[in-house]
């Protein structure tokens, strides 16, 4: 026992100054659990294709209120926050996990509370299961916690992440977010996650969607090259509600967006949808269970990832069953374009079925970019390059165009044509 | 020797699962400008072949021989310098683009070959324009210039999508590999018309058919027939006719 104590006291080494410091009930329990299993290694098999070694070989510390404005305005820019689609929407605005009043806008008819006031955590997240979530726990400084009331359309709202990290000095931050969108109400919400120099992105968000309720919810990853983002998002859904995620990976040197989402009541519906492009040496993986716990629920997850360089992308769709869930129909399919004979991508879909009357089917293919389209692009005089920007940029936009939102849309082809503007014309 | 295309001695192979086959063996050609030649052979002779060649697909290894176009080297070129000079090959099977739309896929062909020949670029709406009134001369729908390129499009909206981008092009020299299969006498006739308005003293085509109806719309000036990997016979518009009835025995026995 003393082996292991030591060994995770040396994986969390990095964090330990702050988590000595650790008060609460919620927190401690959540250091105990941290403490007992550590931070996962690839023998855990939920991590056998995502290593988090660097985790405890780099000295993050923990991260300060005060931020550049002028580089954080720029930025919001940059991510088209405050410039486009994007400048006409509510936008709450967090720098290094604390949130940011001067940069923000609040929405109406949505009430906002702060997690740095409130110290509130929400009942769906497993910090005794999933050690990131412990660890978020353990550390969480501030989040956002939006409520729409019942029968109210909330609109469009930004959740904005920027991280702000200075050249050799690391730093980690750990936001609780929350969304609750009560019985028939409605809401628009786009994450967007952006930054530079070296940090830990750590976000734990909770999703409670309401009988009859429904959420849209588009994550634009695009941080830092630097950076790591490590997310975890739990979600359950009541009675004919719906939650239709995307999540959108370009940025960070690994990555990885965890989706827990809970059918927890009869005809309810969820998307856990996706794309990542990636190159050089990004890692990124987009990791989801989906639990049909009532009858008549459908999930759908459909994911591209396109991999160039020595990239590596990760799938990781399990979807369970359970007895209970007759008349579950459930569709899930990960596909990848390698670029690069370097490049990798590991697939795992499970399906998990105690019920007898289901409809459930995955499926993964794996390929590079098609020689005969190629040709035929060329010989309509395309350039060769900008052929190969056409065919994956089309291999994208079929699952982008999942994102039924336009502005939603807009927002992601915007992030899309910054990390990769096309030469040329745009196709 | 004509100065516009040249093809003498070409000879190509290609590697069919990992064994090398000879297709074109000493194909000898020559089409003037303002020209329209046909070539009529049976299945598996090397036409299809002879079209991917000049139009520089990779599959295939030139052994010998050379094509001049223009006067140039046509050999030496990439597929989209070849559409650049003004080579268009309308596919025998045109390939689908899922996700790409069919109006931006034109719209970026006909700008790159305009960049390439230093012509101005054309702005969406002067394209939209164009494309729209070339659609309608074809008798399309107009909605297919919305659907993703040749996706769920019937046989013959494949051909007449192929049309319409010669069209645009503007190239001045097509090949119309088996354009007419699979197209009922009303899409026939439309996509002949397509290929006559083309037709000037800087336009010429090579056009691969089985059938001589096709041949009745476009009045081809000289009409070869390939066997083998090689032309065997040349002649006038009335070989059409000679084969239709005749069949190709004939041509092969002389050759042999």
């Amino acid at each position: 026992m003393n082996a292991v104590t030591k060994d995770t006291k040396a994986t969390l080494q990095p964090f330990q100054p702050r988590l000595d410091a650790v008060k609460g009930l919620e927190r401690t329990a959540a250091l105990g659990a941290l403490h007992r299993v550590g931070l996962p290694d690839r023998r855990v098999e939920e991590w056998k294709y995502t290593g988090l070694r660097f985790l405890a070989e780099t000295p993050f510390a923990g991260p300060v209120r005060a931020y550049d404005a002028t580089w954080a305005q720029a930025e919001l820019q940059r991510l088209g926050v405050t410039a486009g689609v994007g400048a006409a929407l509510a936008r709450l605005v967090f720098v290094n996990g604390y949130y940011a009043p001067d940069l923000s806008v609040l929405p109406e008819g949505v009430s906002v509370a702060f997690f740095s006031k409130t110290g509130s955590f929400g009942p769906l997240a497993c910090p005794d299961r999933e050690a990131l979530t412990a660890l978020n726990t353990a550390l969480a400084e501030d989040g956002a916690q939006i409520s729409v009331p019942a029968g109210v359309d909330g609109g469009h709202v930004l959740l904005v992440s920027l991280g702000q990290a200075q050249a050799g000095a690391p730093i980690s931050f750990h936001p609780r977010h929350s969304v609750h969108v009560a019985e028939g109400g409605k809401l628009r919400l786009t994450c967007i996650q952006g930054g530079q120099g070296r940090y830990l992105h750590n976000p734990v968000l909770e999703v409670s969607v309401a009988a009859r309720a429904e959420l849209n919810h588009l994550t634009i990853q695009s941080e830092s090259d630097e950076a790591a983002s490590l997310a975890t998002l739990y979600a359950q859904i009541d009675e004919r509600g719906a939650y239709n995620s995307f999540v959108l990976g370009v940025g960070a040197a690994l990555a990885r967006h965890e989706v827990h989402a809970r059918l927890s009541a009869a005809h309810a519906q969820v998307h856990v949808n996706g794309a990542q492009r990636l190159r050089a040496k990004q890692h990124g993986d987009i990791s989801s269970v989906i639990t049909h716990a009532a009858p008549d629920c459908i999930s759908r997850q459909t994911v591209r990832n396109v991999l160039d360089g020595q990239s590596r992308g990760v799938f990781q769709g399990k979807v369970l069953v359970e007895r209970i869930a007759q008349k579950t129909d459930g569709y899930q399919m990960n596909q990848a374009l390698l670029l690069s004979e370097h490049a990798e991508i590991d697939a795992k879909p499970e399906l998990e079925i105690y019920a007898d009357d289901v409809k459930c089917s995955h499926g993964a293919t794996v390929g590079a970019l098609d020689d005969d389209q190629m040709f035929y692009l060329r010989s309509r005089g395309v350039p060769e390059a900008e052929a190969r920007q056409i065919l994956i940029h089309a291999f994208l936009e079929e699952a982008l165009d999942l994102i039924a939102d336009e502005t939603a849309h807009a927002l992601s082809a915007h992030i899309m044509a910054t990390r990769y503007p096309l030469s040329g014309e745009e196709a | 020797m004509t100065q516009f295309l040249d093809i003498s001695g070409l000879c190509a192979r290609i590697d069919a699962d990992g064994q090398e086959k000879e297709i074109l063996r000493g194909v000898d050609l020559s089409i003037p400008p303002g020209e329209v030649h046909a070539i009529m052979g049976p299945n598996g002779c090397g036409k299809s072949t002879l079209s991917y060649v000049l139009a520089g697909r990779e599959d295939y290894e030139v052994t010998a021989g050379s094509v001049t176009f223009h006067g140039k080297d046509l050999l030496e070129m990439e597929p989209e310098e070849r559409a650049a000079a003004g080579l268009f090959l309308a596919f025998q099977a045109p390939i689908e683009l899922p996700g790409v739309n069919n109006a931006n896929f034109l719209r970026t062909a006909v700008n790159a070959v305009r960049r390439a020949r230093g012509q101005e670029e054309l702005d969406a709406v002067a394209f939209l324009k164009t494309a729209r009134e070339a659609a309608k001369a074809l008798s399309m729908a107009p909605d297919m210039l919305k659907r993703n390129v040749n996706v769920g499009f019937s046989g013959g909206e494949k051909k007449r999508n192929e049309v319409l981008q010669m069209t645009l092009l503007q190239p001045s020299f097509a090949i119309l590999d088996e354009t007419d299969s699979g197209l009922d006498v009303d899409a026939l006739r439309i996509v002949a018309e397509g290929v006559n308005r083309m037709r000037s003293p800087q336009f010429s085509a090579l056009v691969i058919t089985h059938h001589k109806r096709l041949l009745d719309y476009l009045k081809p000036d000289r009409i070869h027939v390939m066997a083998k990997g090689r032309i065997i016979h040349s002649g006038g518009p009335e070989l059409a006719e000679q084969i239709d009835t005749e069949g190709y025995t004939r041509f092969l026995a002389e050759a042999a």
